[in-house]
């Protein structure tokens, strides 16, 4: 039997910054505090669809799980950690601005 | 140094002219990113967790002041100020953004630097011995044949999609700094009878299945060397497997035939094409060895350096660790460590940079080499320069005394900025390094070399670390596995796991038991943890990792 479908955002990288972005309602943003929560397997399906098309704006389109207690996203991988903060070495990336 | 030719530089012009306009449809949508990824990658740029990645070959680790001083320029103006040496004599930028790419590569090229080939299924960056030109042990240097290779294998229209990646390391000297037999190609450079020839090995890798180098040859002449090494890509290119990623290195295809098989393979496709080899290729290595004339060294009195090492003992313990025997009287080879404690391994800020180009121009013949080893090599400098060098290196975070000891880690990027890591390396690092910093113990324990890396495709070179360390995602946390034992030089091994991994935690408490079992268990001072684990095996190691199994046995 396929897994339960787990609360989750769309992410990608943006063609030419590079960065880490999120699906948000309407754009991409790059805060995952704004991404827009995927609770329903069919909906992102769709969006899905909707933002692998968009590859004028960004590249590796995914699905990664979050856990949604009190209604901001919270990644459930250390991956997606980093991903919306930045290395440990140095204080570069996303946390540069959080 | 190798001199640009009016065709190498016009040959660069074109090819960053070209990728210049693939950026453009890219951005533009003419390309898809199916389409633009292997173009990027055949020049060197990736996508990495946070961001772009620029991936620039230094051509077997050998720089001068100028070429240092512009990755520093191209550090400031379009990334954050430093840059990362990597296991491949690369440096790394890690924050470039895709518009700024071509104007990066253009300034590189003012400098005769490029990207090219440090990516995709292709030959790769031929490295070599950090010490080329200037080791005592050398038997030549090793640097021409590298430059021959390079211009042989760049845009070679046979080997630009190979089943997989493919490595050639080249050394001159016995003692092996290259790790000649984790390479897909190694190149001892020989004598026999008098005359120089290359033992070639061939097969080796680290990565998910690790594998030591078989000797395919033991003698190759010097104009029959460019023949043999088509035809080994060659059969390689056609025999390899295609039909999964994992099986596509020629170790296993070394491995799947045997060492015989490939022999009569590529024995027979030398006859085929060694009539295509003229001997233009011998008339351009004569003109490249030209290029890597040994300098003129000079003759002055020592008392500086003698005095300093007798009078100051924190630039007596940086000689006693940091520098290596050089071929000329009065010499010394200088290793920059950039393995301060707690500073990530491999990284320099664009200040030191500039201040070791200006280190190479004033007092080292104007030449640096970057080692496998993730640090800075000044070459050739008169012993006499020795204490203002040192007190340079100091005011400047460089002067750390710590070649070759614990804290003179290899360390790939990991999870903190490679998209494939599967957990981080670069704290690990830190955190050994500062804790054995803390315990005062690191000249006690003496030559201990830590690798460490990411994921199991060993940038980090865990596998031939004294001590390795493996980075894994074990059901969503950092997991860290130990193998001991292994080697990289001419007795390479590959390290053998010693037991369940540990958590992020646990990584540290667990190596300094490691480091301390090995104090107690070595019969002298100059008996080395490698020499120890050589005398007495896995048990006694696996003992103090694991004490609490030990426990419950008893």
């Amino acid at each position: 039997m396929a897994q339960a479908f787990k609360p989750s955002v769309i992410t990608a990288n943006a063609l030419l910054e590079g960065d880490v972005v999120y699906l948000g309602t309407r754009d991409w943003v790059r805060d995952l505090a704004h991404a827009e929560i995927l609770t329903d397997e069919a909906v992102a399906d769709i969006r899905m669809l909707e933002a692998s098309a968009q590859s004028d704006l960004v590249v590796g389109v995914y699905l990664a799980p979050m856990d949604t207690l009190g209604g901001t996203p919270k990644p459930t991988h250390f991956r997606e950690v980093f991903r919306a903060t930045g290395p440990s070495n140095y204080a570069h990336g996303k946390q540069e601005t959080l | 140094m190798y001199h640009y030719t009016d065709f190498d530089s016009e040959f660069l012009a074109q090819r960053n002219a070209q990728f210049r306009a693939q950026v453009a449809r890219r951005i533009d949508g003419s390309l898809t990113e199916d389409e633009f990824k292997p173009l990027r990658l055949m020049n060197g740029l990736y996508l990495q967790l946070h961001a772009y990645m620029l991936r620039v070959a230094i051509p077997y680790g050998t720089l001068n002041g100028a070429q240092m001083h512009k990755l520093a320029e191209i550090a400031d103006k379009w990334d954050k100020g430093y840059g990362h040496f990597t296991t491949r004599q690369n440096i790394q930028y890690n924050w470039p953004r895709l518009r700024d790419v071509p104007d990066m590569l253009d300034a590189l090229a003012d400098v005769n630097l490029h990207a090219i080939q440090t990516s995709g299924n292709t030959i790769r960056n031929v490295t070599a011995d950090h010490f080329a030109g200037a080791a005592a042990d050398e038997i030549a240097d090793p640097r021409p044949v590298a430059e021959l290779i390079r211009q042989w294998s760049t845009d070679h229209p046979e080997f630009q999609f190979l089943p997989r990646k493919f490595k050639v390391a080249v050394s001159g000297a016995p003692h092996d700094r290259a790790v000649l037999k984790a390479h897909d190609i190694g190149l001892q450079i020989v004598e026999r009878d008098g005359a120089r020839g290359f033992e070639v090995i061939v097969g080796g890798g680290l990565g998910r299945t690790p594998m030591i180098g078989k000797v395919l040859y033991d003698f190759v002449s010097a104009e029959d060397l460019l023949p043999t090494l088509e035809a080994i890509v060659s059969v390689y290119n056609l025999l390899g497997r295609r039909d999964n990623k994992y099986k596509a290195r020629i170790k296993i295809t070394v491995h799947e035939n045997g060492i015989h098989d490939i022999r009569a393979r590529v024995d027979a496709r030398y006859a085929l094409i060694r009539p295509q080899f003229t001997g233009v290729d011998q008339q351009m290595l004569a003109r490249i060895e030209a290029d890597f004339a040994t300098p003129e060294f000079a003759e002055k009195p020592l008392a500086p350096y003698e005095a300093a090492y007798t009078n100051d003992p924190v630039f007596r313990a940086w000689a006693d660790t940091n520098l290596a025997a050089h071929r000329a009287p009065g010499y010394a080879i200088v290793s920059i460590s950039l393995k301060a404690h707690g500073a990530t391994p491999g990284d320099a800020t664009s200040d030191q940079m500039r201040l070791m180009a200006y280190l190479a121009a004033e007092y080292g013949h104007d030449e640096l080499r970057i080692s496998h080893e993730q640090n800075v090599i000044l070459p050739h400098v008169h012993r006499a320069d020795l204490p203002v060098v040192h007190a340079l290196l100091n005011e400047a975070g460089l002067g750390t005394a710590n070649i070759g000891l614990i804290s003179d880690i290899i360390a790939c990027p990991g999870m903190d900025y490679c998209a494939q890591a599967t957990a981080r390396s670069i704290p690990v690092a830190q955190e050994i390094a500062m804790r054995f910093d803390t315990l005062k113990l690191e000249h006690d324990i003496g030559p201990l070399k830590i690798k460490i890396s990411g994921c199991i495709n060993a940038c980090g070179h865990h596998h031939v670390g004294h001590i390795g360390i493996l980075g894994l995602d074990r059901a969503g946390v950092e997991n860290y596995q130990i193998t001991l034992g292994g080697d990289g030089t001419e007795s390479a091994a590959i390290g053998e796991r010693a037991g369940p991994g540990f958590s992020a935690d646990e990584i540290i408490p667990a190596i300094e038991r490691l480091v301390m079992a090995y104090l107690d268990l070595r019969v002298e001072r100059s008996e080395t943890f490698l020499q120890t684990y050589r005398r007495l095996g896995l048990a006694p190691f696996k003992a103090a990792l694991y004490p609490q199994e030990k426990a419950d046995a008893a």
